[in-house]
């Protein structure tokens, strides 16, 4: 067979080499028309039959591809969905028949939109309405896709993508789909290579050797000895840039004159812990509770949190973890807690200051943290501190509330009480806070000294972490950290960039904290630096 | 906005920010803070309507508002304020889909 090259829209990077096992889209068979009640009944129950299949897949699952699904969780739960399709039943049609017409009008409008986002849609609810017709007539098996092959498809349902084994490699060329959908999120997620809209029919490849190149969206069909050979280059210099990180994973950071750096998590989801290693860590450095909860009214109970805190400690083994106290306000606004029309709510009632003003919900925070200090090395860390005052009002107030719990009979433990450095002014008068630990949040720290809104683009160039002013102030909280024996960590952004990751250890910095998937490159970035040509 | 004591009808608006107006998962964000409120919350893509109920996902989906598009929120009932104010408040913090990742 001749050599043919298809090409589409990179949606995944990746180099995928395989054949091709084609998806088709699965029709249910027609069922005859029964009583309209028989019916109904037969559709009600489908529907809450994929709904909990549904909810059960949402169970299992975490992060992007949880709340991917919980768009079809929702859209299922509405009756609004399949009202037309009861109608329609009503007036003497079958089950399935009433449930392929009332979705095709809903899936024609989503995929009418000029709007991008809201077409790719469209690939949800053809997956909702093909969940709900497997199980009108149960029977259909999903087809089994051998592994590492190249999945072909006209579009590639949500259900079918998470039911792949992707660890085992593989690919997806889509004939159509889009690069803005949620499979095509996941797949980037995931580092499942794919490419969308290569034209044709699926049909027409299946059982072909194929060569994905999904960065430039090129796909060759049986490939001649030129193709291969060229191929084989891009997957070693692939492997290559891929084995260079995943060396460091589990090696202590260390620069290359042998100083060892301590490389922390940044975690704001307790799904982000599952399948992952503490080991690749010295520790989680920040918890954005925030985040951790999802919740639109504040904070949830002592008990509640009480569970989180101590789920993340007993995950980390021992390392410490520095959970980080309420931070809304600014650009995390909490309806009922945070003030709404602040004129500059980055110079407003945020992070610490806020939590003074509720001191009940504070209270309830500092509880539940002395009550997980027992589990693990837990620490607590105050956001937006500006002066010493805030710091000793919490102190007291962990006091009290120690004292408090002890008095019900619960066991507790002080954990350390740190603080972050983002307020210049507590950067500029270090010396006057009397905390455990410091944690520079370099992100909010280069915002104010300046002066230039990390939320607006014309001004992102001045927002520089390299400017000299951020960095000297950045030195000298490491020296004074050095200097009275405190830990001085840095938490933001700046932390996982390989190219400022020098010039922090530089200035004194000897921990940072980066997101999970940035461990590996940033210890990379930390090897790559050495602290004698300072 | 509000009319007098009884029955509470409150509407605002606010423009939507986020990066891809009120698609999947700003829908369902919305439709669950309207449904944890006891009176109706309406939305539109107007101030002359159509109206849309804002606990329906369906619904709110069908009215496919894209970024930048002014969104409307009529809410009436007991605790309609806090109802308009909460839901004005998501739609200004862009759903919680601003970029940038870290707020260290």
């Amino acid at each position: 067979m001749a050599e043919r090259r298809l090409f589409g829209r990179s949606a995944a990077p990746g180099l995928a080499q395989g054949i091709v096992a084609v998806l088709d889209a699965e029709r249910a068979e027609r069922r005859q028309a029964g009583a309209a009640e028989h019916e109904a009944r037969a559709l009600r129950e489908a529907i809450a039959a994929a709904h909990a299949e549904l909810e059960m897949q949402v169970d299992r699952l975490s992060g992007d591809a949880a709340e991917m699904l919980g768009f079809q969780v929702a859209m299922l739960s509405d009756d609004e969905l399949a009202r037309p399709a009861f109608d329609a039943i009503e007036a003497g049609a079958s089950a399935d028949a009433a449930w392929i017409e009332a979705m095709a009008a809903e899936i024609a409008n989503y995929a009418s939109a000029e709007d991008e986002y809201f077409a790719a849609r469209a690939a949800d609810l053809e997956d909702i309405r093909d969940r709900v017709l497997l199980n009108l007539s149960p029977g259909d098996g999903a087809v089994a896709i051998p592994e590492g092959a190249v999945v072909v498809a006209a579009d590639l349902p949500l259900s079918r993508f998470l039911a792949i084994d992707w660890l085992r490699g593989g690919a997806i060329v889509l004939t159509d789909g889009s690069p803005s959908g949620h499979v095509a999120m996941l797949a980037r997620a995931r580092g499942v290579p794919m490419i969308t809209g290569v034209g044709g029919a699926p049909a027409a490849l299946a059982g072909a050797e194929v060569l994905v190149d999904a960065a430039s969206g090129e796909v060759v069909l049986n490939p001649g000895d030129a193709a291969r050979a060229a191929f084989a280059v891009k997957q070693s210099t692939e492997a290559a840039s891929l084995a260079g990180q995943a060396e460091f994973r589990y090696r202590d950071a260390c620069t290359a004159d042998g100083t060892r750096i301590k490389v922390n998590l940044n975690i704001s989801a307790l799904s982000e812990l599952d399948g992952l290693d503490p080991a690749i860590s010295d520790g989680i450095g920040l918890v954005r509770t925030e985040l951790l909860f999802h919740d639109a009214t504040g904070l949830p109970d002592e008990e509640t949190q009480f569970a989180a805190y101590r789920r993340i400690a007993v995950w980390a083994e021992g390392r410490p973890v520095t959970i980080r106290t309420l931070d809304a306000g600014g650009d995390k606004p909490i309806p009922g807690v945070t003030i709404d029309g602040e004129s500059n709510p980055f110079l407003g009632l945020r992070g610490i200051r806020l939590s003074l003003r509720h001191p009940a919900m504070l209270r309830t925070q500092l509880r539940a943290l002395a009550r997980a200090a027992v589990v693990g090395d837990v620490r607590i860390m105050l956001p937006m501190v500006t002066i010493p005052g805030e710091l000793e009002a919490v102190r007291a107030m962990l006091d009290a509330e120690l004292e408090s719990l002890r008095a019900e009979g619960v066991v507790v433990l002080r954990p350390a009480l740190g603080i972050m450095i983002e307020v210049p002014a507590a950067a500029i008068a270090i010396d006057e806070f009397d905390a455990d630990f410091f944690s520079i949040g370099s992100n909010d720290l280069t915002q104010y000294v300046t002066a230039a809104g990390r939320d607006m683009g014309a001004v992102a160039e001045l927002a520089d972490p390299l400017n000299t002013a951020v960095m000297r102030l950045i030195g000298a909280v490491a020296r004074h950290g050095a200097g009275v024996g405190r830990e001085v960590s840095l938490c933001g952004d700046a932390g996982a960039d390989p190219t400022l990751v020098s010039a922090l250890l530089q200035a004194g910095v000897r921990s940072l904290s980066v997101a999970p998937s940035a461990v590996e490159r940033t210890k990379q970035a930390v090897a790559a630096a050495d602290l004698r040509l300072a | 906005m509000k009319d007098g004591d009884g029955m509470e009808v409150v509407t605002d608006r606010a423009e939507l920010t986020n990066a891809v107006g009120l698609h999947a998962r700003p829908s369902v964000k919305l439709t669950r803070l309207a449904k944890s409120f006891a009176c109706s919350v309406e939305i539109s893509l107007s101030a002359e309507g159509p109206w849309v109920d804002a606990k329906s996902p369906v619904k709110v989906m069908r009215v496919r508002a894209p970024r930048g598009s002014v969104l409307h929120v009529r809410a009436s009932g007991a605790g309609a304020i806090a109802a308009a104010e909460a839901v004005m408040a998501l739609v200004r913090d862009g759903f919680g889909e601003h970029e940038g990742g870290d707020h260290g």
